[in-house]
């Protein structure tokens, strides 16, 4: 059953809920149900974020919440061929490939699929039936719903998503490629949850791709909660591409246990609305957790990157970069965090947010911080918000090298810093791909859309000389 | 090739050069010397067409073409090249990168079709060879982390790269030790050709005694006060510049 609500607030949401409350519930584990009771009730009492909140003080979400969303709780995973609709640009990359559409899980043949090694891999509602022991191990563990508001609407809500599971000792080949698509013709509000397990000494590469295909209005307040065990190694590659009338709040909650490693790249090549949000603990020590991000915003987009380790045992790297470039109005926002407790003891910690504006309109707010606790450790951070170098500029153009071409190249070399990161050969090049063909304005979201609407309406990074 | 007239050029309105008049004609060698603060680096700058100077008087003249109607891309696809004297760094752009694009930029601008990156390699190993630099330089970013010699023999490269029809090398042997200085002075010897032109702006002799100039002026507070052949750089080395701006005709 379908459900309309003008303005979004936390009282029309929580009527929602207890109208909606059977189809909400009816999949999940008594457990997420009791967990999902306690955050619906942290909600009903914070509700959205507002400017008031140090970490929402430039990101006001008002305007979006004045839509009249469509609820769809009713929905089911169900079967269809994705590629009809929508093909994925990394088109040499063997992956498990997984797609959700409109936040339901779409499947070719099974909704779970269990492979020889012990990996399950499916839906999270389908999980919730066949592997309910597993769920409630971990579900809601690191996702702190007490400390943010979207991760708590999210769990109030938990219906599908992706379920993950790696076993002890297993390094999957092939990648594992979430693509999370939004092709609606009305207004829609989707909350996707994932819940990743990579177990001891396991080895799992994660692509999450968020698209749109529609130009309509979409509101995406998705959460994944990761957990790493002991020794595990886990890269996970963020790519979002999705159109000027979507807001999209991702909700990344990290846990890392003994010596692991975690990877993390966030690639925001075009989003009308976009808030990352990430939160790293790292309750063990000899771990390794680096991320980086990338945003190339242009027009009026906003783009906001709210990132937070918790260096909580002694002996933990930690590492952030965050690059962006943004032209026209675009509105880039980064708040790191670090926090290093009193035991955490040689930390070693850096977090850096370098920022390219084009334009005098174009703004970036970036507050690196940093908290310690502890006397023994190596921390640093440092933030630039700048132009491109008139100097290099002259170099390149002394070469022969005309105004677009020298800007192009010297864009594309910024962003490089952050693409290089990616270990797999092909997505890397892939996304060095799409970067390049997003700085020369070549990129729209209607490039791997199979629908052939005609409304095409492409987001490019048209460079506008007269304003420099 | 260059005919440079009563040029005068300024920056945020103070006069720099006043007054210059320079004819350079194919297959020549011209030297400027002159003092700190003589306006040597913002003549060079001038004729690559650094916006940050403005030109008040005069005219340059550039195969026929007026040069300053030009912006700085199209004088560099028309041959003209400027080593310069503090080349930047620009992380992560690749040498090799930026070479290909500014040689295809040339390319098309000349009507011709770009070079294939097969073609591109062959010719840069060739140039590589010819000037004597490391083969790995090619694969860095453009300058990050280069020594001072590094970074001149990296001008010479793209020099050679972009077979300019004027190059102007303002202060290339500053910062030199002796070998460096030799390794870049072999690479314009190599690179001169009846029909093109270099001028070399120096502040010292030194460079001079690997590169012969043909003709040797003294640029002092704006304007060339004194002209002469490659005895007058041994002269100055010499005496200092003392007696040539005595001697010069006052409100030249």
């Amino acid at each position: 059953m379908n459900t309309t609500y003008s303005s979004l607030d936390k009282d029309r949401l929580t009527d929602l809920f207890q109208k909606e409350r059977k189809s909400i519930t009816g999949q999940a584990t008594p457990l997420v149900n009791q967990i999902r009771q306690h955050a619906l009730s942290r909600f009903k009492k914070n509700g959205f974020p507002t400017k008031q909140l140090e970490n929402w003080r430039f990101t006001d979400l008002t305007p979006l919440l004045n839509t009249e969303f469509v609820f769809d709780f009713s929905n089911q995973s169900r079967s269809m061929d994705v590629g009809k609709i929508f093909t994925c640009d990394v088109y040499d990359l063997d992956t498990f490939s997984i797609t959700l559409l409109n936040g339901w899980f779409v499947y070719q043949s099974a909704p779970l699929t269990k492979l020889g090694n012990g990996t399950i891999i499916g839906s999270l509602a389908k999980a919730m039936e066949v592997y309910p022991e597993l769920v409630d191990q971990y579900f809601g563990k690191a996702a702190k719903t007490d400390q943010y508001e979207f991760a708590a609407l999210n769990t109030a809500f938990v219906q599908d998503g992706l379920f993950i599971y790696v076993p002890d000792g297993v390094e999957l080949e092939k990648p594992i490629q979430l693509i999370n698509i939004v092709n609606a013709d009305h207004p829609v509000f989707l909350q996707p949850r994932h819940l990743i397990i990579a177990g001891k000494g396991s080895k799992v590469t994660l692509a999450h791709c968020d698209h749109s295909l529609t130009h309509n209005v979409s509101f995406t307040n998705t959460l994944a909660e990761i957990f790493v065990e002991e020794n595990a190694v886990v890269d996970h590659y963020k790519i979002q591409n999705k159109g000027k009338n979507s807001t999209l709040i991702t909700n990344t909650f990290i846990q890392q246990k003994k010596s692991s490693t975690v990877y993390s790249n966030m690639i925001t090549l075009n989003g009308g609305f976009t808030k990352n949000i990430l939160d790293v603990s790292l309750p063990e020590p000899n771990c390794r957790s680096e991320h980086f991000g990338l945003y190339l915003v242009d027009s009026n987009q906003h783009v906001d990157n709210q990132v937070y380790i918790d260096h909580i045992a002694p002996d933990n790297y930690s590492n952030q970069l965050f690059k962006g470039i943004l032209d026209d109005e675009a509105r880039a926002v980064f708040s790191g965090k670090v926090m290093v407790r009193r035991h955490a003891q040689h930390t070693v910690a850096h977090q850096n947010n370098k920022n390219i504006l084009l334009t005098d309109d174009a703004k970036a707010n970036t507050q690196p911080h940093l908290e310690i606790y502890a006397d023994d450790v190596k921390c640093s951070h440092g933030a630039t918000v700048g132009q491109l170098d008139p100097e290099a500029m002259f170099y390149l153009r002394s070469r022969g090298l005309c105004e677009r071409t020298a800007r192009q190249l010297m864009m594309i070399a910024f962003a490089g810093e952050v693409v290089q990161k990616i270990s797999i050969q092909a997505l890397q090049e892939r996304i060095q791909h799409l970067v390049e063909k997003r700085l020369k304005g070549e990129l729209s979201i209607c490039d791997q859309c199979m629908l052939h609407c005609n409304s095409k309406e492409p987001t490019a990074f048209n460079i506008d000389m007269s304003k420099i | 090739m260059l005919n440079i007239k009563n040029l005068s050029a300024s920056i945020n309105g103070k006069t720099i050069i006043s007054g210059l008049n320079l004819e350079v004609k194919e297959g020549e060698v011209h030297a400027i010397m002159g003092p700190n603060g003589s306006g040597k680096s913002t003549l060079a700058s001038v004729i690559a067409g650094r916006e940050t100077f403005d030109v008040d008087e005069g005219t340059i003249t550039y195969m026929g073409k007026n040069l300053l109607d030009l912006p700085a891309e199209t004088r560099a696809r028309e041959g003209i090249f400027l080593g310069f004297q503090y080349p930047v760094e620009i992380p992560g752009v690749s040498i090799a990168n930026f070479m290909r694009t500014a040689i295809n930029e040339k390319r098309k601008y000349l009507g011709l079709e770009p070079l294939t990156g097969a073609e591109f390699l062959k010719l840069m190993e060739e140039k590589k060879k010819m000037v004597d630099i490391q083969s790995k330089l090619t694969n860095r970013s453009v300058n990050e982390g280069f020594s001072g010699g590094e970074k001149k023999k990296n001008e010479i490269f793209q020099m050679a790269m972009l077979e300019p029809r004027l190059a102007i090398l303002d202060e290339t042997d500053s910062g030199l030790d002796i070998d460096a200085l030799k390794v870049v002075a072999k690479g314009v010897n190599k690179l001169r050709r009846p029909d093109n032109a270099t001028i070399v702006i120096t502040h010292y002799q030194r460079l001079l005694d690997y590169i012969t100039p043909d003709f040797v002026h003294v640029l002092y507070d704006g304007r060339i006060i004194k002209s002469g052949d490659k005895n007058l750089a041994l002269e100055l080395e010499k005496k200092g510049y003392d007696w040539v701006k005595k001697e010069a005709p006052a409100g030249v």
